[in-house]
């Protein structure tokens, strides 16, 4: 990332032990679990509990009993009486809104946390942060005029130069406009990678999970109900949706004639239009590919891959047959009848064909 | 314009200073009630709230009457506290002060608490998660968001206290040059023959201190929108 080097690769995965009961008015909450990973999401309806869970384990709100453990170390016991306050417990957050102070200028905003950090955890410096977010020419202004994507990446400035050792996100782009979201979310996702620290990302969006999670905690009714991953989560949705989403990350295009060009793993997919970003994030529906048994010869679908059938399994009305296409992976979806004449079996090859029209651009 | 005689000019100069002092004085402790009333759920906050806002509920007299009993030679405070340290204040510009800061503390505390309730709680969530404690986040977050509520309270009061009669004529009584504030000049000369032109002359320097005050808070309210 523009050749900076030092960057800081410490620990990455974090270990979290919650069993807390919170009574608030109507609403019960009582989640038990214990989780390990670097990119957790927390994902459920809203009105679940997810948001409450959220203040509790950063200290914002006292649970009524229980315990919460981080990395061993214990931040909250009823039975001992030990609540670690806010402040102790080098726990993030990122807001659905920036919530800037309206009183700083930006660079005060970033380095209220920063000053307040303890000179050995002082890992993440201005530099780098201002560097990675692009952020340098808005320093010395105030914040109340800036853009919602600007506020929102001073935000998360802000909040990683407190030097964290866990991130919680609260539905961080939930407020954010849908041209800017899957911006928003390269930031997040780079940042976190970059200086190598765990978070905890709340949302109720299934697309949100799927692109900054690889595990995923799933709350409804003010209960944790299971743990499984994003991608898990979408191929049952499978069943009541239009299809499956997938989801790429394409950088570097080369644009010629109305068309880019992308790498993709060992692959080139050709898509149409041109996006002015770096990189960008394509959803490619699950039945806008068509799949041959053998190669077509000449075909008028700009994107034809070999492929591997790595899975085949019942969606209720169709069939979706799971593609490793060289070191990536797709899901297709194809008609019973149609799995059927192709008489396709699991570890074969297969030809999968996409337009260059079929990748929507996720702003 | 008649010419004042010397005690009006001492009136003049007493009324701000009484006023100033005991806004200045109440400042602090606004700040704190107002907080507490704010951002605490405690036992007693009812109480609280109603003892702060009953002075401006009560006549300014009852309020004089009861801080004569409370600090007067026999009153609680004045024979336990003041007169073993032989502090005098009953009668002295310094009783006052405390009956304008008694009398104008509602107003100071509301107009903080307004802009304190306006400050949006995540502000002060966001503050906690960086690493600031609490004592931490009221200085440097509650404190200059709410400076609006602060400078608001603190020209009301001021306002308020340039005018305080009731309070003041009990518990410092009218002695020109000394506790004679501008109000109780007013009334002597209204209550005297022939004072008629210099008790409109005193109206006149009361209406103008108050226009400028409020013209200084506008001034200074616009001064901090075009700050950001």
């Amino acid at each position: 990332m523009n050749g900076l080097v030092g960057a800081w690769s410490g620990r990455i995965n974090v270990d979290l032990k919650v069993k807390i009961k919170k009574q608030l008015g109507a609403f019960s909450l009582d989640a038990d679990f214990t989780v390990q990973g670097n990119k957790v999401g927390v994902f459920g309806p809203s009105g679940g509990g997810k948001s409450t869970l959220v203040s509790l384990i950063a200290g914002l709100r006292h649970p009524d009993r229980g315990f919460i453990i981080l990395d061993g170390e214990t931040l909250f016991n009823s039975d001992r009486g030990l609540h670690i306050p806010p402040e102790h417990r080098r726990i993030g957050m990122v807001f659905q809104r920036p919530h800037l102070f309206p009183h700083l200028s930006v660079k005060g905003n970033l380095l209220y946390g920063y000053k307040r950090c303890e000179g050995k955890n002082r890992k993440i410096t201005l530099d780098s942060v201002v560097d990675v977010m692009q952020i340098g020419h808005l320093l010395d202004r105030g914040v109340r005029h800036l853009s919602g994507g600007e506020k929102q990446r001073i935000a998360i400035g802000r909040t990683v130069l407190s030097n964290p050792r866990l991130l919680l996100m609260d539905e961080p782009l939930s407020a954010v406009d849908d041209n800017l979201k899957f911006q928003i979310i390269s930031y997040l996702k780079d940042t976190c990678e970059f200086f190598g620290i765990p978070y905890l990302f709340i949302s109720h969006a299934l697309l949100e999970m799927r692109v900054m999670t690889n595990h995923v905690l799933t709350i409804a009714d003010g209960h944790v109900t299971g743990q499984t991953t994003a991608e898990d989560l979408a191929i049952c949705g499978m069943k009541d949706a239009d299809g499956y989403a997938n989801i790429l990350r394409l950088e570097a295009p080369q644009y010629m004639n109305g068309i880019s060009a992308y790498q993709w793993g060992d692959q080139r997919l050709l898509i149409s239009g041109h996006s002015p970003l770096a990189e960008t994030f394509f959803e490619l529906m699950s039945t806008d590919i068509t799949l041959f048994k053998r190669h077509p010869g000449v075909t008028s679908a700009r994107n034809l891959l070999k492929a591997t059938v790595a899975a085949i399994f019942n969606t209720g009305s169709r069939i979706g047959v799971g593609l490793k296409c060289g070191s990536e992976r797709l899901v297709a979806e194809i008609t019973k009848e149609a799995a059927d004449e192709l008489e396709i079996r699991e570890g074969e090859e297969i030809y999968a064909a996409m337009k260059a029209v079929a990748f929507r651009r996720l702003m | 314009m008649p010419i004042f005689s010397h005690s009006d000019y001492l009136a003049i100069l007493l009324s701000v200073r009484v006023a100033v002092v005991a806004t200045l004085l109440s400042l602090p402790f606004g700040f704190a009630v107002a907080y507490l009333m704010t951002y605490k759920r405690f036992r007693g906050r009812i109480a609280l709230d109603v003892i702060v806002n009953l002075p401006l509920t009560l006549p300014p007299v009852v309020v004089g009457y009861l801080l004569l009993l409370l600090l007067g030679q026999n009153g609680l405070v004045g024979k336990w506290l003041l007169q073993p340290l032989g502090i005098r204040l009953i009668f002295t510009w310094k009783a006052a002060v405390i009956a304008t800061a008694v009398v104008g503390f509602p107003l100071m505390v509301r107009s903080i608490r307004t802009g304190m309730e306006a400050i949006d709680e995540r502000l002060i969530q966001a503050s906690r998660t960086l690493g600031a404690g609490w004592f931490d986040t009221i200085l440097t977050v509650i404190l200059p968001l709410s400076i609006r509520g602060l400078i608001a309270g603190s020209i009301l009061m001021f306002a308020r206290g340039l005018g305080e009669f009731g309070a003041t004529i009990i518990v410092a009584g009218n002695i020109p040059g000394v506790t004679q504030t501008i109000p109780l000049a007013i009334y002597e000369y209204v209550s005297s023959p022939r004072g008629d032109v210099l008790a409109v002359s005193l109206c006149l320097v009361s209406i103008t201190i108050s226009v400028l005050v409020l013209l200084f808070h506008e001034w200074l309210g616009g001064r901090m929108v075009r700050a950001d």
